[in-house]
């Protein structure tokens, strides 16, 4: 969280909404460890990241649909899915789990 | 037009960016499954835990299990019981760990130190050079340590023992007994993760007879890594500082690794220098 703390700051200062996703688990190989962070406000802006890549594009709409009140906050997992070359999820084949929230506390 | 709204009140979350901020050690725990999905506890060693998870036997068994991870400075996932009880996995609860910045204590302002001082600042240490001969230890031939400190070992490490833990690093440097033996001394005292001492095995092996005379026993001598370093055939001083970095990483996680201490032989091979 440490590194997203300027964004968060800035965002909150303009008014802005904000949620916050976080690497709480991973199964197999994951390119970044519990506790890595992104965050989201509700103009769809986003700093900082939870994978190398592979699924941020997936957790903007996650984090947009728990601030407009459309999904629950809560744990959302990827993982890879082979009979889906497209699908999200991660290159390598581990499966990432992340807690979704917004910053309302 | 939430964009235009003012901030939602985030109290607790305030509370860990001042933390943050000031660099102070903060954890930070959440339930992510269970009854009470988003409840929050703050803590910081030596104040009030903050927040509840909704019921008080398990706030305080919570409270107590994220004080210890951000003592070694671990972020993971517990279970519990809806009271806290152990082995059972009603509520899944994300602990977050904050700790500042681990310590590297460096004793001995030698040509080695500058090495290790550049390879401690890219794993993320805080760097303290301390070295008794104010001569040698200079900011100017340390400009990336975090703090250059003119003190005899034994009197720097009462000053700070409190603030040594499992992820910090004692590594002593100085080749000389009268500045080697306090400082051993001296952090064997502590609570810190790693000591390592620089030397030939011979020299350790004299110096291990002074540090029984002033009172280390096996139990303390075991803690110490002399040789310092793993056995990757380092020659220059930069090369050296990797394979005491190595040494220290692999302690920390637990994992076996050729350590100069357990082998036999020289320490420096013969064979071409790099470049």
């Amino acid at each position: 969280m440490r590194e997203v703390l300027d964004d968060i700051e800035r965002w909150r200062a303009a008014g802005h909404r904000v949620a916050i996703a976080r690497v709480v688990g991973l199964d197999g190989s994951g390119p970044r460890d519990p506790g890595a962070t992104m965050v989201v406000n509700d103009a769809g802006e986003v700093a900082g990241s939870v994978s190398g890549g592979c699924v941020e594009g997936a957790v903007v709409g996650e984090a947009l649909a728990v601030l407009e009140g459309t999904r629950e906050r809560g744990v959302i997992s990827f993982g890879y899915s082979d009979d889906e070359a497209f699908a999200v999820g991660l290159t390598c084949g581990g499966t990432i789990h992340l807690y979704v929230e917004p910053l309302d506390w | 037009m939430s964009g235009h709204a003012a901030p939602e009140p985030a109290p607790l979350y305030e509370v860990v960016r001042e933390s943050l901020r000031a660099d102070e050690p903060v954890a930070l725990a959440t339930v992510t499954e269970g009854p009470h999905v988003g409840a929050k506890l703050v803590v910081r060693p030596g104040a009030a835990v903050l927040g509840t998870l909704g019921d008080p036997e398990l706030d305080r068994v919570v409270a107590r299990d994220t004080l210890a991870e951000l003592d070694v400075g671990l972020t993971s996932t517990r279970h519990y019981g809806r009271h806290g009880e152990a082995r059972e996995r009603e509520v899944t609860v994300f602990i977050e760990s904050f700790a500042p910045a681990p310590l590297m204590v460096i004793f001995g302002a030698v040509d080695f130190t500058a090495a290790l001082v550049r390879v401690g600042k890219i794993l993320g240490y805080r760097v303290t050079v301390c070295d008794a001969r104010s001569v040698f230890a200079t900011r100017a031939r340390f400009p990336m340590a975090d703090e250059v400190v003119n003190d005899w070992p034994d009197r720097y490490l009462e000053k700070v023992a409190d603030r040594l833990g499992p992820r910090d690093a004692v590594c002593v440097l100085t080749h000389d007994a009268k500045f080697d033996v306090p400082a051993i001394v001296g952090a064997v005292a502590t609570r810190v993760g790693y000591i390592g001492a620089m030397g030939s095995r011979r020299t350790h092996a004299t110096r291990t007879d002074r540090l029984r005379a002033a009172g280390l026993d096996d139990a303390a001598l075991a803690r110490v890594m002399a040789p310092i370093g793993i056995d990757i055939g380092s020659r220059t001083p930069e090369e050296t500082a990797v394979s005491i970095c190595a040494e220290i990483i692999a302690h920390r996680a637990g994992v076996a690794v050729p350590n100069l201490r357990d082998g036999r032989g020289p320490i420096h091979r013969s064979g071409p220098p790099p470049g």
